[in-house]
């Protein structure tokens, strides 16, 4: 075993780890706002992020047939295709809800999951065919923007990217942003409180089915930001990439504490770290007897042990248990 | 409340069986007979791009060839199924085509593991299944006089990469990867256990499902600074490793087996793959003329390039065709076992190379091209050059 | 007595009906409607079984001579049935969430399909393997123990676990299983990884039955067993102290029901049916790899319990019926229609139909079609097909 290589990856892995951590973090907000008010988990949010890439890369590349991706400074097309992105998903998201979940809402909480994920597999094949229409493609790629992919290099064995500052700083910002929303708002209070009972909500003047039409466009527009953050970062997308993201973002809403903010970004952390120091060192570690195919059973088997002593997640608020 | 609405959708079912029943298994039986040629693909779900291919490659090639059919006065249709990339919905679609007496030969399919369950169907009715993309060796190990493939295998295909490797390259070390696939993994296995024995230092060799972020695995093998990487897999999920891996600053050599023959591939990847090397056995459009017509006629028609296995769809196709007119001789509808006699016995000037098979069903011999990405343009995916030519037999005998 | 005759003369016509048309998918399906009707009518109970027994042991086997397509979309049905019914006990009954289920599937496959197989050689070394077809009888009971067995220990760790927390464990556990079959090639080489496993040994036929057939009966004695052991459970204290964990935990324990034993039981019942049933689909398959066991199946199965109807026995054989027959029967043979349609040259408003651009092609959008109907059925009918009793109480008030 060569010693001086594990330890020289270790900050870039460490770095590695840290990005994709914010990354599950942003897509890991769009389930936990949701849940938070209806307890309820959101299964077509993995295509409402991904709709949110999709409209990101259709505004990059009208742009780019515009001539005006190279002439605008990057900072303003970033912004641009972030706005984009987050109003496709956001609407989206109030439309799903208005159509699939609004009348379910006071049925038993498996019948809107599975209408969730009806709405999933709908949605991945919408995408599909409208790209094939509209482009006669399957994967799309996000056009490259050369400032984007400058990289720093730190040290020796260490270097970062524009881009992966831009998902760190994406990233906290966002969640600044919802945590300011909901906690130092009026329309936050009314969020919370309808989270907290619906029906008292309702008869303090609060109009519950906007609060929830709300939480939808917020979590769907979280969504829409990490959905063009993603592209931006991995630069490939198809109508099924939403879908393990979606997955891996949900498990490390849970492992936060699904329901909380500062959670989701906590299981995130968590989650994108057990996944890049495992998928780098078991290899090395075991000789290529375990390869990195094995950083999910990792990251499932410390989620266990974690629920096992810390039932609620690792930030988990008391929920209430509804039948 | 609930008997009532269950008589109405009895009743209605009744009505629509009556009206549409007849309709749906009458329906052409004109002329002398239709004859029908069946693919199975992944046409939903992630893979779809690929299952997609594969239906398009051989409805180009129905649409070209079946006119020496018609003349004799049958009907000649393609009728996609989907397999989602699912053994059980395989098995029960394979069920389907053997009970349709008109389709006479099946194409497909994308998924090995898809593929081995469904040609135990097939093999009961002897119908005959060519498959474009099949290339783990169980496929024609078992030895079933009906499955056929106009793919390579693994085991040459991965044999031929770790050839160029060692012989053109002078690569000392490998970095090996691949996409968990039986195709990918199985590739990868047979290069890293060649290049052994080619003397090669393998530094890594790593399997992954992971299709956007391939930062914890960059990240030790630009540690290892190998001077060859080897990607067992499909171009995309090897164009996004690529481009990351060129970005974060890893500077060995690029290779692959025929996944990566996409022009999607440098669409994806840009410069980072331009220089890089990759197996085919189907040639270039810039050489072979043949090559260059279908991908030309393909883009017509349908707007996009050709998916890999787009070209071996085609051929596949052609060759059932070929088969179902030569034991249709006479203008005798022919019976399923002619047909799979007639495609064992078919040679074809394809375009991906001269097809014949041998007793198991695989090319007699696959002529290999490895061949060089020259430019950044996808237009220009064309002119790939041909850098070295290699002629492997399949092994004759199964190694378990 | 009108209900009667009709019942007895939809069974009769239908069956006919087939043997005339034996492609028509709608045709098959008014006879499956038959059998639904037969079910439900207002009939003396002497005739609904009797005319379920010609059913099912008589004309089906029938039809699958004149068209062996229905008889795998029969086998299927079976198979699908049995993992709604483990499903139900452990969502419907216990109200534990369970999103890895085929996992237990997964174990029982590949418990048969590697002694089953000459791959046992590679890992125990010699000659010895594949083992006779004979021992798959035996496996069929090994396999149901081994699922029990993982049952119970993904449920030790998991007691303390409610809703959506226990969800996201057992969603891992599905996939950590998946990730191990796919995995397990090295350092010794379990699973074959990928590749896969072939060829599976099968059992000797008694009486020269073709394999189509027997795999049809098989599976449908055990959907039968697994009914039986259902409706004995579900009228037990067993079943009970399920139902009273699921409406309440902390009532369910103030009323002394052991909490920790109930829960593992129902982990072991629910995962004792999958895993027998995946004997019986490696033997049926010839080959299995980790492509069969993916989240997405488990989604299927927890689709069925819902559809159906949670915690009901008929609804979850309904259900499970439901989602087969329409991914494999319905809108396959709707796209194949269409497809003819298309070939044709039929021309809708003066539009050709042969022109249809390939986006449309209708294969593609089965999954679609499958989702849309998810969500009208959750909508317009959320108690599902065939609501337990109690269920349909609670959502009457």
């Amino acid at each position: 075993m060569d010693v001086a290589l594990l330890i020289g990856i270790f900050p870039q892995v460490l770095l590695d780890g840290i990005i994709l951590g914010f990354m599950y973090a942003l897509i890991a907000l769009g389930y936990t706002m949701v849940y938070g008010v209806l307890e309820f988990i959101n299964f077509a949010h993995s295509e409402i992020f991904i709709v949110g890439a999709f409209v990101g890369v259709e505004v990059m590349l009208g742009l780019k047939s515009a001539g005006l991706l190279d002439g605008l400074p990057w900072p303003v097309v970033l912004v641009l295709v972030l706005v984009a992105g987050m109003a496709g998903s956001g609407l989206l998201a109030v439309t799903v809800e208005r159509v699939a979940y609004r009348p379910l809402r006071n049925a038993p909480r498996l019948i809107p999951l599975i209408s969730a994920i009806g709405i999933s597999f709908f949605l991945q094949d919408m995408i599909r065919l409208f790209e094939s229409l509209w482009r006669n493609a399957f994967n799309l790629v996000y056009p490259t923007l050369d400032a984007l992919n400058l990289r720093f290099e730190l040290t020796e064995t260490l270097d970062v990217s524009v881009k992966s500052l831009v998902v760190i700083g994406g990233a906290l910002g966002m969640l600044w942003a919802l945590h300011m929303i909901v906690n130092r708002t009026k329309v936050g209070t009314a969020i919370r409180a309808v989270a907290e009972d619906q029906a008292a909500a309702s008869l303090m003047g609060i109009d519950v089915n906007r609060i929830i039409s709300l939480t939808f466009l917020i979590g769907g527009a979280m969504g829409g930001a990490a959905g063009v953050l993603f592209g931006v970062q991995y630069g490939l997308i198809n109508p099924y990439s939403g879908f393990i993201p979606g997955l891996k973002a949900f498990t490390a809403a849970v492992l936060g504490g699904i329901g909380n903010i500062p959670g989701a970004m906590v299981g995130g952390l968590v989650l994108g770290l057990l996944e890049a120091f495992a998928a780098s060192y078991l290899s090395l570690l075991t000789g290529g007897a375990f390869g990195a195919e094995y950083k999910d059973i990792l990251a499932f088997s410390i989620l266990i042990l974690i629920l096992i002593f810390r039932p609620k997640g690792l930030l988990g608020e008391v929920v209430r248990e509804r039948a | 409340m609930i008997r009532h609405r269950i008589h109405l959708v009895l009743a209605l079912a009744a009505v629509l069986a009556v009206a549409l029943g007849p309709v749906a298994s009458d329906l052409g039986a004109q002329g002398k007979g239709t004859i029908k040629i069946a693919t199975q693909s992944p046409l939903s779900g992630g893979q779809a791009a690929l299952g997609e291919g594969i239906k398009l490659g051989a409805q180009l090639a129905i649409e070209k060839s079946k006119a020496a059919l018609e003349k004799q006065g049958f009907k000649v249709d393609l009728v996609p199924f989907d397999d989602q990339a699912k053994p059980d919905v395989g098995v029960a679609n394979a069920k389907n085509i053997i009970a349709d007496k008109d389709i006479l030969a099946v194409i497909g399919h994308l998924n090995s593991g898809v593929a081995i369950p469904s040609s135990e169907v097939y093999k009961e009715v002897s119908l005959a299944m060519i498959s474009p993309a099949n290339t783990n060796p169980v496929v024609t190990d078992r030895g079933y006089p009906s499955v056929n493939r106009v793919c390579g295998r693994d085991d040459v295909q991965g044999v031929v990469g770790s050839e160029f490797a060692h012989a053109t390259m002078k690569a000392k070390s490998v970095y090996i990867i691949h996409d968990k696939t039986p195709y990918g993994q199985g590739v990868a296995e047979f290069f890293r256990d060649d290049a052994k024995k080619k003397g090669l230092k393998v530094v890594g060799f790593e399997g992954t499902e992971e299709k956007s972020n391939f930062d914890p695995i960059i990240t030790p093998m630009k540690a290892q600074n190998p001077d060859v990487i080897y990607f067992g897999g499909i171009y995309d999920q090897a164009a996004p490793f690529f481009k990351q891996a060129r970005e974060k600053g890893v500077k060995g050599k690029f290779l692959g087996p025929d996944g990566m023959d996409s022009s999607d591939l440098t669409k994806i990847a840009g410069k980072a793959v331009v220089g890089m090397y990759y197996t085919s056995a189907a040639g270039p459009a810039s050489v072979l003329p043949k090559a260059k017509a279908f991908s030309e006629e393909f883009k017509k028609k349908f707007g996009k390039n050709p998916e890999p296995y787009a070209a071996e769809a085609y051929d596949a196709a052609t060759i059932a065709i070929k088969a179902i007119e030569a034991a249709a001789k006479g203008g005798k509808l022919p019976s399923r076992e002619d047909v799979a006699t007639a495609v064992r016995k078919a040679k074809l000037a394809g375009i991906t190379g001269d097809i014949e098979f041998d007793a198991k069903g695989d090319r007699k011999k696959a002529l290999y091209f490895v061949l060089q990405v020259a430019s950044e343009d996808p237009g220009k995916w064309g002119d790939n050059k041909i850098v070295k030519q290699l002629t492997i037999a399949a092994p004759a005998a199964a190694k378990k | 007595m009108i209900q009667s005759l009709l019942a007895v003369a939809l069974t009769g016509v239908s069956a006919f009906a087939v043997a005339v048309y034996p492609r028509s998918v709608l045709v098959f399906l008014l006879f499956q409607g038959s059998i639904l009707f037969a079910y439900r009518a207002r009939i003396p109970d002497w005739l609904r079984w009797s005319l379920l027994a010609a059913a099912l042991l008589v004309l089906m086997p029938a039809i699958g001579y004149y068209n062996g397509y229905y008889l795998e979309v029969a086998t299927q049905v079976g198979i699908f049935v049995a993992l709604a019914l483990g499903l139900n006990i452990v969502v419907g009954l216990a109200g534990l969430l369970d999103l890895g289920y085929v996992a237990f599937f997964a174990v029982g496959a590949y418990s048969w399909a590697i002694v089953g197989s000459p791959h046992a050689n590679v890992i125990f070394g010699g000659e010895s393997f594949p083992l006779a077809g004979g021992w798959f009888y035996l496996f069929l009971l090994v396999g149901l123990g081994v699922a029990a067995l993982t049952g119970v220990l993904l449920g030790l760790p998991v007691l303390r676990l409610h809703g959506d927390y226990l969800a996201v464990v057992t969603l891992g556990f599905g996939e950590v299983i998946r990730v191990l079959a796919n995995n397990l090639d090295k350092p010794i080489n379990f699973t074959n990884g990928p590749k896969g496993i072939t060829p599976i040994s099968r059992p000797p036929t008694p009486l020269g039955l073709p394999y189509g057939e027997y795999f049809y009966f098989l599976a449908l004695l055990i959907v039968i067993v697994v009914v039986l052991v259902n409706r004995r459970l579900e009228n037990s204290h067993i079943g009970r102290a399920w139902e009273a964990i699921r409406e309440d935990e902390l009532a369910a324990r103030a009323m002394g029901v052991p909490l920790v034993r109930m829960k593992l039981m129902a982990f072991a019942c629910g995962a004792s049916f999958a895993g027998i049933m995946g004997v019986l689909f490696s033997a049926k398959q010839i080959f299995i790899n980790p492509e069969s066991f993916t989240f997405l199946e488990s989604i299927g199965v927890l689709a069925m319990v819902i559809l159906g109807g949670m915690g009901s026995i008929p609804g979850a054989i309904l259900g499970a019926t439901v989602v087969t027959v329409l991914n494999l029967q319905v809108l396959k043979g709707f796209s194949l229609w269409l497809n003819e349609l298309k070939n044709a040259g039929v021309t809708v408003l003066g539009y050709s139909l042969a022109d249809l651009p390939t986006q449309f092609e209708p294969a593609k959008y089965e999954r679609m079609v499958f989702g849309i109907i998810l969500v009208l059925m959750m909508i317009y009918r959320p108690q599902g097909i065939f609501p337990a009793r109690r269920r349909q109480r609670e959502m009457t008030q």
